[in-house]
C-alpha cells in the first residue's frame, strides 16, 4: 500500500508543511510572498528569479518535501486546472499590439505547465519519470492511481504528485510524497 | 501479471489528407504540407504545414451540423468522429486529449480569459459532444504529450481504471506559437531538414490524430499493436535546451525497452522526434547511440509534417503504424546529408521492410523525453 | 558612453531577473557568459530583443550575439555604434 509521507500546502500567503506553518507573509500578492518566501527560507537558488509565478509555486512547495534528500527515484506528477494560462496571457500581452511586438524567449519558454516539472527536475537533479496533467477539479485519486501504476511498474521508488493551480492572485498548491 | 494493451483503430486530421488512407498515399508520394505562409500580421512569411480551412469547413459540414466549434474543435471532431462510430463508449472509456496550447488563438486581445482557453473546457466540449462518460484526461507535456498519451491510456487500463480509451491530440498554428517559436531562433528559413548538416530550425505544422485503445479483443480488428513499454524521463539540464548527453531520452528508450523485453537489434523502424534544430538532432543522435540503435533504420516526419506540437507524438505513432502494416518504411523527407556527429540509419527512400518492433520517441521544452515500443500482432 | 554602460548594467539585472546581483558587481569589461552572472541561452536571446526594443537594433545575424554580448564594454560600444532609437 502507498503512504503520504510528507504534505505541503501553499495559500493565503502560507507554507504549511505537514501541518505545521513554516512561513506566512502579510503580503496579499503572490510575487512578492514568492520572494520573502525564496529570502526567508535560504533558498539560494537565483534561477528561481527567472521562474513564471506557477514555475515558482511548484518549486517552493516541492523544495520544503524534497529538500537536500535523495530523490534520484522520486518520479514527479502533477497536475492543475489553469494549465500555464497566468504566463499565457501576460505573453499575448506582449504580442498584441503591432507597434509594441516584443515577443519574450524568456517569458514564451514558460506558456507550457510541465515546465515547472522540469524546474524542480533540474534543481534535484533528478532523471525520473514526468508528467503534467490538465484536469477540471483536483483529483487525487487519479494522481494517486497515475503514481500507483509508476511504482508497481518499478519506474520509480517514491512519486512527488502535485496540484499546482494558479491564476494571477489566485492559487493553491497541494503537493504530497507517496512512497510504497 | 499485466493486461495487454492494443492499439486497434486509428484517424488523423492534417494538410494532407483527413484520414490515414488519403496522409499515407500522399506520404508514398514524397509529397509535403509545408508551403510558405503569412502567419503574422505585417510580419514575414514562415514555413508552416498549414490545414487548409476552406477544404476543413466543408469537410467538417458533411458530418456535423452544429457550427459552435472553434477551428481547432473541428479538426478534433474530424479526428475523433469515425473511431467514436466505430467503437462504443461504455461508463469505463476513458478520453484523453493531448495538446500543448489548445485555442489559445481564442487569448487575442482579449482582457479576461475566455472559457474556451482552458484546456479542461475543450476536453470536456468534446467528450460531451460524443458523450463520453467519464472526466477527461488532459496531457499537456510540451511536445512529448502525444506519445505520452498513448503511455498514460496504456497505464491507466493496466491500473484497472479504465477499459478502453480514446485517445486524440492535436495543435493549431497560431501567432501566439509561431513568435514565441521565432524568439527562440528556432524557425527554419526553409522547408525544415532534420538531421541534415544544413538544417537551421523547425516548421511548425498543425493537424489532430487519434488512436482507440483497448484490453479486449473482439476478433474483428483489422489491425492490432500492442503498446510493449513507455517511458518519460527529464533531462534535468535546462528547460530549453535538451541534454547535450541525451541522458533523459537515453534512459527513456532503455526504460521503455526494457519494459517490452526488447533489445535494440529487434528494433525494426524508429519514429524519432527530429525537429531539425541544431540540438535536437544532435541530442537524439547521442541517445541512441548510446543505446546501439545507429543501425536501426530511422527517419523523422517533420517534413512531411511540420512540428505538430501536442499532435506530432500520436500522428507520427499512427504512420508509423501504418508503415508496419504496409511493409514499407518512408524517407526521413529533406535529408540529404549527415550533418549530426554520430551515426544514424536514415531512411533516404521509399523501401520495403518487415516492421515488428517500433520505436517512438518525443522530446521536448522543461527537459521532458518519451519512449514507447509497439509490436505488430 | 559612461552612461550607457550604468543603464545597460541596471537594464540586464532587471530584464534577465539578477535580483541578487548588485549594478556595482558587474565590471565593464568582466565576460557576461560564462562568467558568475550565470546567464544562458535564453538570457542571450532576451539581450537580443532588449537590443531591439531598447535601442531599434534589429541584429540581421543572431549568432552575432556572441560577439556582441562579450562584456558591457563591448556592448555599449555596439549599441552606441548602431543605436536607432
Amino acid at each position: 500500500m502507498m503512504k503520504k509521507t510528507d504534505i505541503c500546502t501553499i495559500e493565503n500567503s502560507k507554507i504549511i508543511l505537514n501541518e505545521q506553518i513554516i512561513f506566512e507573509s502579510e503580503t496579499e500578492n503572490f510575487s512578492d510572498f514568492a520572494k520573502e518566501a525564496y529570502k526567508t527560507l535560504e533558498l539560494n537558488y537565483p534561477k528561481f528569479h527567472k521562474m513564471d509565478n506557477l514555475s515558482k509555486l511548484a518549486f517552493l512547495a516541492s523544495e520544503m518535501i524534497l529538500k537536500n534528500d535523495d530523490h534520484s527515484n522520486t518520479a514527479l506528477v502533477f497536475a492543475n486546472k489553469s494549465s500555464s494560462l497566468d504566463t499565457d496571457f501576460k505573453y499575448q500581452e506582449s504580442i498584441n499590439s503591432q507597434d509594441n511586438y516584443f515577443p519574450s524567449p524568456a517569458v514564451f519558454v514558460y506558456t507550457l505547465p510541465n515546465i515547472c516539472v522540469g524546474e524542480i527536475s533540474i534543481k534535484h537533479k533528478i532523471q525520473t519519470e514526468n508528467a503534467f496533467f490538465v484536469l477540471d477539479v483536483f483529483n487525487e485519486e487519479f494522481l494517486n492511481s497515475y503514481a500507483t501504476q509508476i511504482l508497481q511498474s518499478g519506474k520509480a521508488e517514491k512519486v512527488l504528485c502535485g496540484w499546482v493551480e494558479l491564476y494571477q492572485e489566485s492559487y493553491k498548491a497541494f503537493v504530497y510524497l507517496l512512497t510504497t | 501479471m499485466n493486461r495487454e494493451i492494443y492499439i486497434t483503430d486509428y484517424n488523423c486530421v492534417t494538410p494532407l489528407g483527413f484520414d490515414v488512407e488519403a496522409n499515407w498515399k500522399a506520404l508514398l508520394e514524397g509529397k509535403s504540407g509545408v508551403t510558405l505562409r503569412k502567419v503574422i500580421e505585417n510580419h514575414e512569411a514562415f514555413y508552416v504545414s498549414k490545414i487548409d480551412s476552406e477544404k476543413l469547413d466543408e469537410e467538417f459540414i458533411k458530418h456535423f451540423d452544429n457550427q459552435n466549434f472553434t477551428r481547432l474543435e473541428k479538426m478534433f471532431l474530424l479526428s475523433l468522429k469515425p473511431l467514436v462510430d466505430r467503437h462504443s463508449i461504455s461508463d469505463n472509456t476513458a478520453f484523453i486529449l493531448s495538446t500543448t496550447k489548445g485555442n489559445i488563438s481564442l487569448l487575442k486581445n482579449e482582457t479576461t480569459l475566455p472559457e474556451g482557453v482552458y484546456l479542461s473546457k475543450l476536453a470536456q466540449k468534446l467528450a460531451d459532444f460524443f458523450r463520453f462518460k467519464t472526466k477527461p484526461i488532459v496531457v499537456s507535456n510540451a511536445c512529448v504529450s502525444g506519445v505520452m498519451a498513448i503511455s498514460v491510456a496504456k497505464n491507466m487500463i493496466q491500473a484497472g481504471k479504465y477499459e478502453d480509451a480514446f485517445v486524440v491530440a492535436g495543435d493549431e498554428i497560431s501567432e501566439f506559437v509561431i513568435s514565441g517559436f521565432n524568439s527562440f531562433q528556432a524557425i527554419g528559413s526553409e522547408p525544415c531538414k532534420p538531421y541534415d548538416k544544413n538544417r537551421n530550425g523547425i516548421n511548425l505544422g498543425e493537424a489532430t490524430a487519434s488512436v482507440y485503445i483497448t484490453s479486449e479483443l473482439n476478433q474483428k480488428e483489422k489491425f492490432k499493436f500492442k503498446i510493449l513499454g513507455d517511458s518519460a524521463i527529464n533531462d534535468a539540464n535546462h528547460i530549453s535546451g535538451p541534454s547535450r548527453t541525451g541522458d533523459g531520452l537515453f534512459a527513456s528508450v532503455q526504460n521503455a525497452m526494457k519494459e517490452a523485453k526488447v533489445s535494440s537489434d529487434q528494433i525494426d523502424f524508429i519514429s524519432a522526434h527530429g525537429t531539425a534544430t541544431l540540438y535536437n538532432d544532435e541530442m537524439e543522435a547521442i541517445a541512441f547511440n548510446r543505446m546501439d540503435l545507429q543501425n536501426v533504420p530511422l527517419n523523422s516526419m517533420k517534413g512531411y509534417y511540420g512540428h505538430c506540437l501536442g499532435a506530432s507524438g500520436l500522428l507520427e505513432s499512427i504512420i508509423s503504424m501504418e508503415s508496419a502494416l504496409k511493409n514499407t518504411l518512408i524517407p526521413s523527407k529533406n535529408f540529404e546529408e549527415m550533418g549530426v556527429s554520430q551515426d544514424l540509419n536514415i531512411i533516404t527512400e521509399n523501401q520495403s521492410a518487415e516492421i515488428k518492433y517500433i520505436l517512438k520517441t518525443a522530446s521536448g521544452f522543461g527537459g521532458c523525453n518519451a519512449a514507447i515500443v509497439l509490436e505488430k500482432c | 558612453m559612461e552612461d550607457l554602460k550604468l543603464e545597460l548594467k541596471n537594464k540586464i539585472i532587471e530584464v534577465l531577473n539578477l535580483e541578487d546581483v548588485a549594478v556595482e558587481e558587474i565590471k565593464d569589461t568582466d565576460p557576461l557568459f560564462g562568467g558568475g552572472l550565470g546567464l544562458d541561452s535564453i538570457d542571450a536571446l532576451e539581450l537580443i530583443v532588449l537590443l531591439d526594443k531598447d535601442y531599434g537594433i534589429k541584429l540581421a545575424d543572431p549568432k552575432k550575439g556572441k560577439e556582441i554580448f562579450q562584456s558591457i564594454e563591448v556592448m555599449a560600444k555596439y549599441i552606441e555604434e548602431n543605436r536607432t532609437k
